[in-house]
């Protein structure tokens, strides 16, 4: 009834379909394993010294990003945030009281850099992933533009290279990648500033109105923060677990 | 085969335009859609999720037809097979127009992702294809026994293709108006009930312009069988917004608010959302009452209401609603742009030619189909 030739074509469909699935089972579970010797990085807002600095003390955090990174300054639907200003009232509407006079507090949000960062399981080709030391980074080479990380962040934090935005750099950065049309983007918590042992540059113009730092060593000064006060996460109930920490 | 001609002179423009206003899109970037920071998918995606589930629903063909051996159904399922072709192809066409860098999709086959649904969907996809092209050929080759066998291990791949699209967004924590379980079940209802409308009109069609022989008997059978699904499909989406409005968890109100009467001044969706009920509740009643249901005007109007009232909600009004009002509570609306349509358009006729194609050859093959 059947050739040798189709029998062997079905025998060999019929192995590799039980086989794939058994050595992608394995690869999943390998990429759970993570060691804890390694740095976590955070970084935490203090927001009430935050508050108390000027508008443009603020901006200034926005625009050392910009340069830093080569992000076009683009008006509409096709803008690129990285960091940006926000009401706490906004970031936090559950947190606080409809008159609360905390509410126009403006603070930064950027990527939360989250331990269970649902942008990494859904890229479907490990564009975005989690390094070593928990800052979870964009390959901008590897990004086919599909933008499903886009609709799995529940921050808002990616924004995706709608046109080509080399126009619209003023001043390019040659120490860091300029993007090209069609892939996405985010804050990377300045992870090429961390390698040489800098603080990213958004924390050095904060005045001290923000914290980087280890918090899975003890003695940081991040942990100690952490582990003595009050703090905010956003949307916490989601389970995502972010390394941005919101002091009150 | 004049009308077979003048089919394919209205298509072929059609697809021309598709492809220049795709060469504009390649050139100037996705900024060229109406798609934008907060709603970042858009018309592509509606589209290929209503396609896979056109594609998905041939099984309510071959699986009468090869497991139950239900005779009526002999040439439909041949034509159940081409459409699930066409309609993958098409899948495929309206991803690869999504994509922000084209030239680097083969990323998903060289640094494949196992957590990502995305890269079980393009497996379960591409192997459903195989299958179906599969039976085809074996058909046409008149080796039954094969094209039987082949057509049985697709029936699971089927139901698998829909549902590993319906995890693409009912697994995601930050939608909340995708994030429900019933997602995948309403999925394969409302496939069920696309694909069994989209048959019977498509049947009609060939019945008329081709040798082939489609008894009466097989269009009513997929009536009904279009109207259990989609008595299902409105009853799942019932108990969706029953859930959602009624435990009033804010996250899932707003989205229904916005679809149902807009929120503020925006509200591009509701006119859209009350035509796809009102066209879905119409043709049930339609098919319902005997005497509509065996008249055939009254038949391909009511599949034709079906049709559209699926394509709208499985499309623009499942994508759009996620990302309106966005998670950082921002509202920013989404319109297609003209580019955009035509390449969808495009992609749509070229889609509907192959199936006239295919149609057309096989239906030349009549002493195979009645060897079967
Ligand atoms: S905030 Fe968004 S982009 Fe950043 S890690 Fe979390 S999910 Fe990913």
């Amino acid at each position: 009834m059947l050739s040798r030739r189709e029998f062997v074509t079905l025998t060999c469909s019929a192995i590799l379909s039980f086989s794939l699935p058994a050595w992608m089972v394995q690869k999943v579970l390998a990429s759970f394993r993570e060691s804890s010797e390694n740095p976590k990085w955070g970084i935490v807002v203090d927001v009430s010294k935050f508050g108390r600095l000027s508008y443009e003390e603020m901006l200034k955090v926005v625009e050392v990003c910009r340069r830093e990174h080569n992000i076009p300054v683009i008006e509409g639907k096709d803008r690129i945030h990285w960091i940006w200003l926000s009401k706490l009232s906004e970031i936090f509407p559950k947190n606080l009281s409809e008159k609360s006079r905390l509410g126009d507090v403006l603070v930064p949000v950027f990527c939360n850099h989250c331990e269970n960062p649902p942008c990494v399981k859904v890229c479907p080709t490990g564009a975005t992933f989690k390094r070593y030391d928990g800052v979870v980074e964009q390959d901008y080479h590897r990004c086919i533009g599909c933008r499903y990380c886009m609709a799995a962040c529940p921050y808002g934090a990616r924004s995706f290279n709608w046109r080509d935005p080399r126009p619209y750099i003023e001043l390019v950065n040659p120490e860091f990648p300029v993007r090209t049309a069609g892939v996405v983007e985010k804050c990377n918590m300045c992870s090429e500033r961390i390698d040489r042992g800098m603080m990213p540059a958004c924390v050095e113009a904060s005045k001290g109105a923000m914290l980087f730092g280890d918090i899975n060593k003890l003695e940081s000064e991040i942990a100690e923060i952490l582990n003595s006060d009050v703090f905010l996460r956003c949307k916490e109930y989601l389970g995502t677990e972010p390394k941005v920490y919101y002091l009150l | 085969m004049s009308q077979f001609r003048m089919l394919v002179l209205c298509l072929v423009p059609l697809i021309l335009a598709g492809s220049i206003a795709y060469y504009f899109q390649l050139t100037y970037g996705l900024t060229v859609t109406g798609m934008g920071r907060e709603v970042s998918w858009g018309l592509y995606i509606s589209n290929f999720t209503f396609l896979v589930g056109i594609a998905a629903s041939a099984v309510i063909l071959v699986l009468p037809y090869y497991l139950y051996s239900y005779r009526e159904f002999r040439s439909l399922a041949l034509l159940g097979e081409i459409v699930a072709i066409c309609a993958i192809v098409m899948c495929m066409l309206f991803i690869l127009v999504d994509l922000g860098r084209v030239d680097r999709v083969l990323n998903i086959i060289r640094y494949p992702s196992y957590t990502s649904v995305m890269f079980y969907d393009f497996i379960v996809l591409s192997t459903y294809l195989l299958l179906n092209i599969g039976v085809v050929t074996f058909i046409l080759k008149g080796r039954s026994e094969i094209a039987k066998l082949l057509a049985v291990v697709s029936i699971p791949w089927a139901i698998s293709i829909h549902t590993v699209t319906a995890f693409i967004y009912s697994g995601l924590v930050a939608r909340s108006f995708w994030n429900t379980a019933i997602l995948a079940p309403k999925f394969l209802a409302s496939a069920f009930a696309s694909g069994a409308s989209m048959m019977i009109i498509l049947g009609m069609i060939t019945k008329k312009y081709t040798g082939l022989k489609i008894e009466n008997e097989a269009l009513l059978k997929l009536a009904e069988i279009g109207v259990f699904a989609m008595v299902c499909n409105l009853f799942l989406a019932g108990v969706e917004i029953f859930t959602s409005m009624y435990s009033a968890n804010p996250e899932h109100v707003t989205h229904y608010l916005y679809l149902f009467f807009g929120i503020e001044n925006y509200g591009n969706l509701t006119s859209m959302w009350w035509i796809s009920v009102i066209l879905g509740l119409a043709a049930v009643i339609l098919l319902i009452i005997p005497t509509t249901r065996r008249d055939k005007v009254f038949l391909a109007i009511s599949s034709t209401f079906i049709l559209v009232s699926v394509w709208m909600d499985k499309g623009l009004l499942l994508i759009v609603p996620a990302y309106v009002p966005s998670p950082t509570g921002l509202i920013e609306e989404y319109t297609p742009t003209i580019l955009e349509i035509l390449i969808s358009a495009g992609i749509w006729a070229l889609g509907i030619l192959l199936m006239a194609f295919a149609i057309r050859s096989v239906s030349r093959y009549k002493f195979v189909l009645y060897q079967r």
